[in-house]
């Protein structure tokens, strides 16, 4: 009886700790991270923000896939060195697509978050291929196999449809045709891309890696990259009203 | 009969060998189907290993004492502390790899399964992960027993968790090679290496709680409280960062149910907290058990010591959005992140000064005890970043430091000279415990690898601190025009010359952990065997 | 917004100092209770006690 008794008390005791312990790392999270979701300020209002195309969003599964984010940032801090090298700062409402997040964390290479347009598609081609055919002292290893792979579009289907699940805004005619449309943007002139042109009318549809024969990753990763930081109209955008 | 335990878990993994067999039957993702095919097999030679036991001893319960002493199960925290010497030097040994890929990029091959960006997750994941998680597993299991003089419960359950838990590592690891990545820095192993981790971790905290249950001791002592926080608090964030949903059952990937500024919070959150609690929290409880230890002198004060374990854990979990200053999060909340993690300089001091004064009275020992000497320099180590880390959460320092190799030379003082030194101390004790040797095979040995190591360190972070500060100068340098004096490329010019010296140091430290392996080898082979009293402390023994 | 954040900064600055102030109080209390220092130095020796 007396060691029941004792045992007891240990069980107590023990759990007393885990309920301390638990109650002591709940309360920072939750104070944290819960604002962020009900706060409006959190998100700007800004026009121009649309869902990652199938073929771009594709592009960025292999931007994640070879682990871009940890030598690239996405996240344009406002100072005055950071505005005039890669542009305006980055807004909330930019990333707000984006699961998960690439704002990284480390530049080994320059930030990303406006790359869109910058360069030619034929630019990123060859530097995805052999970087230093073009920056010599570029440290950036080489990705010349994206260039002959051909894009596994069943992947890119799932991933529309998962994201439009957890409330990605894409309409139930962009995720039924996600297949066909992640192959139409990169093929222009073809009856596949006038349809993708009226889901999708702020798109770009070009050739991206310039082999008109197939749709390749690379096709997928330049069309990505091309739009990075161009959905957000800045001419009419307030960062007045924005302030927080 | 079969004990309850063992049909349980013989179920468990007949089911999961077949769902995995399913699973790999159906996939079109070829990771996925070498990974189910794994899982498979794993599982299926698991189920078949328990009958095979059951057969050949039909059964008999282990006694939980001998001759009235506790009989500890130490088989699993061997197999801990082997894993992680193992997994150190493979972690350390791709460390040095993409660490030369910086400065020659040429040895990246310009193959999928060779660039940095694959590689990189692998070497954090195999040192934090990997290397720093045998090592809390298999201490925390020496720890838990020797503190509460009781066997861990149950026969297959501590095995289950040790061995669960290398599969995580190897399906992670091969996951990352393979191009299997969620893309959220520390945090990369895809769904179902989560869900299988949440299943090893759940059964590690009922394994560890099972214990202190048993216990004989009527307190639980305090390196005890440091590692049920350390598990119950990864548990919380592991869950909580990795919300996804698979796109398919069939398919190695996944969308994070977070998006943007949440996701980039959660993460810090968490990412931050992986640091406050895996690489602080359970490494701080092996200080307050293996230096005293070690030391053969209780902890400098234990009251001191139950004001830094709550003011830690209370403080620390607030730190992480100091990682986001100037980004897109609110500023109020990366205000808040960092006005904690100014306040979180005073329980880590307090926890340095607990560990270092343990040695007041016995600080001659330093200078014979080369094992001792470790954990002590460790214990500095732990103050110097912990000094350093709430300067950069300041936000005029992170607007010079933030996205530079500063970062990276502050984690690893922390890393190398914290978490590295005080497992390495950890290791050298608990071998010769573990194997019954009076002591180390050598302790020249460790004295070389002390000072080889320490070097490197010495090199790499010092490297790191002038490289990072010079790039977040260059980056906002103007001429006298008010140009931009720099281009980008003109920077990363500037990196070559540390970027060689960073690797060289990496190279030291390599080096020193091949010299331990080598040391602890030896020590199991051929090391003298303790005779009267199997399994005491020990401590003296190695210091003569 | 901006006043968002002065409420939610006047909170913390007040409430949130006085709740930490609190738990700390209680974490010092029981650390440092006259009564409680036996049962600390003889936890102190827990790892010199095993078999």
């Amino acid at each position: 009886m007396s060691v029941w008794a004792k045992h007891k008390i240990f069980e107590k005791n023990t759990f007393v700790l885990l309920i301390g312990i638990l109650v002591a790392v709940s309360v920072g999270g939750i104070v944290e991270i819960a604002p962020l979701f009900y706060l409006k300020s959190t998100i700007e209002k800004t026009e121009g923000m649309r869902p990652y195309t199938p073929l771009e969003l594709a592009g960025r599964e292999i931007y994640v896939r070879e682990g871009c984010y940890t030598c690239h940032s996405q996240m344009i801090r406002p100072m005055r060195d950071e505005l005039e090298r890669y542009g305006h700062f980055s807004l909330a409402a930019e990333s707000m697509y984006d699961h998960p997040f690439q704002w990284g964390s480390k530049r080994t290479g320059p930030d990303l978050a406006r790359v869109g347009g910058k360069y030619s598609d034929a630019w990123h081609v060859e530097h995805l291929i052999n970087p230093r055919s073009l920056v010599p002292a570029s440290i950036m290893p080489g990705y010349p196999f994206l260039a002959n792979n051909r894009l596994d579009t069943r992947d890119v289907a799932q991933h529309v449809a998962t994201n439009s699940l957890i409330g990605v805004p894409y309409t139930e005619e962009q995720v039924n045709s996600a297949a066909r449309d992640a192959l139409a943007q990169a093929t222009p002139d073809s009856d596949a891309a006038f349809e993708f042109e009226e889901r999708w009318p702020t798109a770009t549809i070009r050739d991206f890696d310039g082999n008109p024969g197939e749709v390749t990753e690379m096709d997928a990763l330049v069309a990505y990259l091309q739009m990075l930081g161009t959905l957000v109209d800045f001419s009419i955008y307030d960062n007045q009203a924005n302030l927080r | 009969m079969i004990s309850l335990e063992e049909g349980f878990f013989a179920f468990f993994l007949i089911v999961l060998a077949f769902a995995c067999l399913i699973v790999a039957g159906k996939t079109f993702d070829q990771v996925m189907a070498f990974h189910a095919g794994l899982g498979a097999l794993i599982a299926a030679v698991s189920a078949f290993v328990i009958f095979k036991n059951y057969f050949n001893d039909g059964g008999i319960a282990i006694p939980q004492e001998i001759g009235g002493k506790p009989n500890y199960n130490m088989g699993p925290v061997k197999f801990g502390a082997v894993a992680a010497m193992f997994w150190g030097i493979a972690g350390f040994l791709v460390g040095l790899i993409i660490a030369s890929q910086l400065a020659w990029p040429a040895l990246n091959f310009d193959l999928p399964w060779t660039n940095f960006g694959r590689l990189r997750p692998l070497h954090t994941s195999a040192v934090i992960f990997a290397f720093g998680g045998n090592v809390l597993l298999a201490t925390s299991m020496y720890v838990v027993q020797r503190t509460s003089r009781a066997r861990m419960p149950g026969r297959l359950l501590p095995w289950f968790v040790i061995i669960g838990y290398n599969v995580f590592i190897v399906i992670a690891g091969t996951g990352y090679l393979l191009g299997a990545t969620q893309g959220k820095e520390y945090a990369e192993p895809e769904w179902y290496a989560d869900l299988w981790l949440t299943i090893v971790w759940v059964a590690y905290l009922l394994l560890f709680m099972g214990t202190l249950w048993k216990r004989k001791e009527p307190h639980i002592y305090v390196a005890n409280w440091f590692y049920l926080a350390f598990i119950v608090t990864i548990a919380m964030l592991h869950i909580t960062n990795n919300l996804t949903i698979p796109v398919s059952i069939y398919s190695t990937q996944s969308v994070i149910v977070w998006s943007g500024v949440q996701d980039a919070m959660v993460q810090w959150w968490y990412g931050h907290n992986a640091v406050g609690f895996f690489l602080t929290a359970g490494f701080l409880a092996i200080m307050y058990y293996f230096v005293p230890k070690r030391a053969d002198r209780p902890v400098y004060s234990y009251r001191l010591s139950i004001v830094h374990f709550w003011a830690l854990i209370f403080i620390y979990i607030w730190a992480g959005p100091h990682h986001l200053h100037y980004t897109a999060l609110p500023q109020w909340a990366s205000t808040l992140g960092a006005t904690f993690s100014i306040i979180l300089w005073m329980p880590s001091w307090g926890g340095m000064i607990n560990g270092l004064m343990t040695l007041s009275g016995a600080w001659d020992k330093l200078r014979t005890d080369p094992v001792l000497r470790m954990m002590v320099v460790s214990v500095a180590f732990y103050g110097m970043s912990t000094f350093e880390g709430p300067l950069m959460s300041l936000r005029s320092v992170n607007s010079l430091s933030h996205y530079t190799d500063w970062t990276i030379g502050h984690v690893h003082s922390g890393a190398l000279g914290w978490v590295g030194y005080i497992s390495f101390g950890a290791l050298y004790c608990l071998i010769p415990w573990l194997w019954n040797k009076k002591g180390l095979y050598s302790l020249k040995l460790v004295n070389w690898h002390f000072w080889l190591s320490t070097l490197g360190i010495v090199l790499y972070i010092t490297a790191m601190w002038v490289s990072g500060i010079m790039q977040g100068l260059m980056w906002r340098a103007y001429d006298s025009l008010g140009f931009l004096e720099y281009s980008f490329i003109e920077t990363v010019e500037a990196m070559y010359p540390f970027y060689v010296i960073r690797a060289l140091g990496g190279a030291l430290f390599v080096i020193g952990s091949l010299i331990m392996a080598y040391n602890l080898w030896m020590t199991v082979r051929h090391g003298e065997a303790e005779e009267a009293e199997p399994v005491t402390s020990g401590s003296l023994a190695a210091a003569e | 917004m901006n006043e968002t954040y002065t409420a939610v900064a006047g909170f913390a600055q007040t409430w949130g100092l006085i709740y930490f102030m609190i738990l700390f109080g209680i974490v010092l209390a029981y650390a440092l209770w006259p009564k409680n220092g036996k049962k600390f130095d003889d936890a102190a020796q827990i790892p010199f006690r095993e078999d």
